[in-house]
């Protein structure tokens, strides 16, 4: 987010002069790509992309996945076997590929690469909500509150809801480092965010040409995504021991 | 056991002809075919008899029998780039993708349930540490970055490797090495801890009890008990492969299956696309299936269960 206020350079500002400079040359602490690009910012403002879609394709999914894992767990009946239909549909495609399909068909971009990902990722919150919402529904202070009349729109946001969500942060939290690194492959391959826009996926992309004479092109972007997707990973695993001892592997 | 399998075998071919529906829908719901289908600067008559040409205007529910009916006979028509049938261009690149997925599981499972094991037994010694903390760097390294940086250490700066491509030993080396980092990570950490649980099982307290050696309380009670997980895990993941490591493939130019899917996407080959996609859909729930029916024969307590 602080992109801006870490680096005076432009991300998109060619100057040729200065192109394909090395690790620590004056003024470019991680050298320039083949356009004479500031490598540090673009690697910045990379971090503010892929956490933009991030945060974005989490709550998308979160709220929409769970939203129809609520409504099958709670409804059963029909509204559970289209919604598990759909979900063992979707989970007939590896997510990556299913990803890639639909962005290929809705198109590039930021607002499309969301899409596609809330699309193929939203399988994993409707199935964990609905397993424990149906475990939850079955507990005490949920038939109390139906037996003192109660309504249903109520007793499923104020008392099944509330015991749901740390299942549901858990969750989103473990699928947030995914959605980022599917975004950088996806992007990667061509499709996505589209250069010169600096995402990670689009610079590894553009930097296969230069391997030859800018490893710094590979390399920087790449371990900026591994660490993010590392301390993501760590976060995700810690909430879940706090929140959720049950789930601890 | 017989029920069982009936049912699961029911259920599957419900799936497949669901998902087949659904590649349909993908890519009919997404807007005007013929744009999907064709180049950008194309003229409006020949757009008008493209559309004619692939039966585009004809009702939808006629255009989803067609496909179905195709479909189900392995008919997804001919690719638009090269002429020739859909499903013939995937089956030729079966095999390569076999290969590589092959490998990479040999190598993931030669890798991970030993250090899995290891890691759980010599819990909160050295080597735990040590393990621990590879498994969550695989898990957290994108393929694709470490395969570029596999691609300068050994290809550009050595030279040990070639840089993609097929052919000898040496282009097999880079990609199952990529895709098996990963994969072990995660078996790896699964092994671990469905080894640890079985470990605080009192079975494993009286086999110890009754003078059982620590490796046959190992080899004989742990190891099978915690297969169940370490199957799944692995099933699942050998179906992903299958259907064709998309990234990996395209970075060292290994002429399989998701390189395939990812060059019909670029062209908008659709006719390729449908068929890869189908494809792997139907692998990977078979995949599913067989893990599914390796419980039972694994667990009996599953059969009894359903």
């Amino acid at each position: 987010m602080a992109a801006p206020w870490l680096t005076r350079h432009d991300p998109l500002r060619a100057d040729f002069v200065a192109s394909l400079a090395p690790p620590g040359t004056p003024g470019h602490p991680l050298g320039t790509d083949q356009l004479g690009r500031d490598l540090l910012a673009r690697v910045l403002y990379g971090a503010r992309l892929a956490l933009l879609i991030g945060v974005c394709t989490v709550l998308v999914t979160a709220v929409g996945g769970g939203l129809l894992g609520l409504l099958a767990g709670f409804f059963e009946r029909w509204p559970s076997t289209i919604v598990m239909r759909l979900a063992d549909v979707q989970l007939s495609f590896p997510f990556i590929l299913l990803a890639l399909t639909i962005n290929a068909i809705v198109g590039l971009g930021l607002r499309n690469i969301i899409l596609s990902l809330s699309a193929a990722g939203w399988v994993v919150y409707a199935r964990v909500v609905r397993g424990e919402v149906l475990s939850v529904k079955q507990r005490d202070f949920v038939h109390a509150a139906a037996a003192l009349g109660v309504g249903r729109g109520r007793l499923l946001f104020r008392h099944v809801l509330p015991n749901v969500a740390p299942s549901l942060i858990v969750v989103a939290s473990l699928q947030f480092s995914q959605f980022i690194v599917a975004e950088a492959a996806i992007s990667f391959l061509g499709f996505g965010i589209q250069p010169p826009t600096p995402a990670w996926g689009s610079m590894l992309s553009e930097s296969r040409d230069f391997l030859y004479v800018a490893w710094w092109l590979a390399a920087f972007p790449g371990a900026a995504l591994a660490l993010t997707a590392l301390g993501v990973n760590l976060l995700g695993d810690w909430l879940r021991d706090t929140l959720d001892p049950k789930l601890r592997v | 056991m017989r029920r069982y399998v009936a049912a699961r075998l029911a259920q599957s071919a419900l799936v497949v002809l669901l998902s087949l529906t659904a590649v349909f829908g993908m890519v009919r719901l997404g807007g005007d075919p013929v744009l999907l289908f064709l180049p950008m600067d194309i003229q409006a008559k020949d757009v008008n008899e493209f559309r004619q040409r692939l039966g585009f205007n004809d009702p939808l529910a006629a255009q989803y029998a067609r496909f179905m009916a195709g479909a189900l006979h392995g008919d997804f028509g001919q690719s638009l780039r090269y002429r020739r049938d859909a499903l013939g261009l995937v089956l030729e690149r079966l095999p390569a993708t076999l290969l590589l997925a092959g490998t990479s599981i040999a190598l993931t499972l030669l890798i991970a349930v030993p250090l899995g094991l290891v890691t759980a037994v010599r819990r909160d010694t050295l080597v735990d540490h040590v393990g621990t903390v590879a498994m969550v760097l695989g898990q957290a390294i994108p393929g694709f970055w470490l395969g570029l940086m596999l691609i300068y250490l050994f290809a550009v700066a050595l030279r040990w490797l070639p840089t993609g491509g097929t052919g000898s030993l040496a282009h097999l080396v880079m990609p199952s090495v990529v895709l098996a980092a990963f994969f072990s990570a995660r078996v790896a950490r699964l092994t671990r801890s469905a080894v640890l649980d079985v470990l605080g099982e009192e079975y494993i307290t009286t086999a110890r009890a009754k003078g059982l050696g620590e490796g046959r309380v190992i080899a004989k009670h742990t190891l099978r008990n915690s297969a169940i997980p370490i199957v799944t895990l692995a099933g699942l993941e050998a179906g992903q492969l299958l259907g064709g490591a998309v990234i990996t493939e395209t970075i060292f130019a290994w002429p399989g299956l998701g390189r395939l899917t990812v060059q019909a996407l670029l062209n908008r080959d659709f006719p390729v696309v449908m068929a890869a996609v189908s494809f792997t859909s139907i692998v990977y729930t078979l995949m599913n299936l067989a893990v599914d029916l390796a419980y039972g024969w694994l667990d009996p307590r599953v059969r009894v269960r359903s």
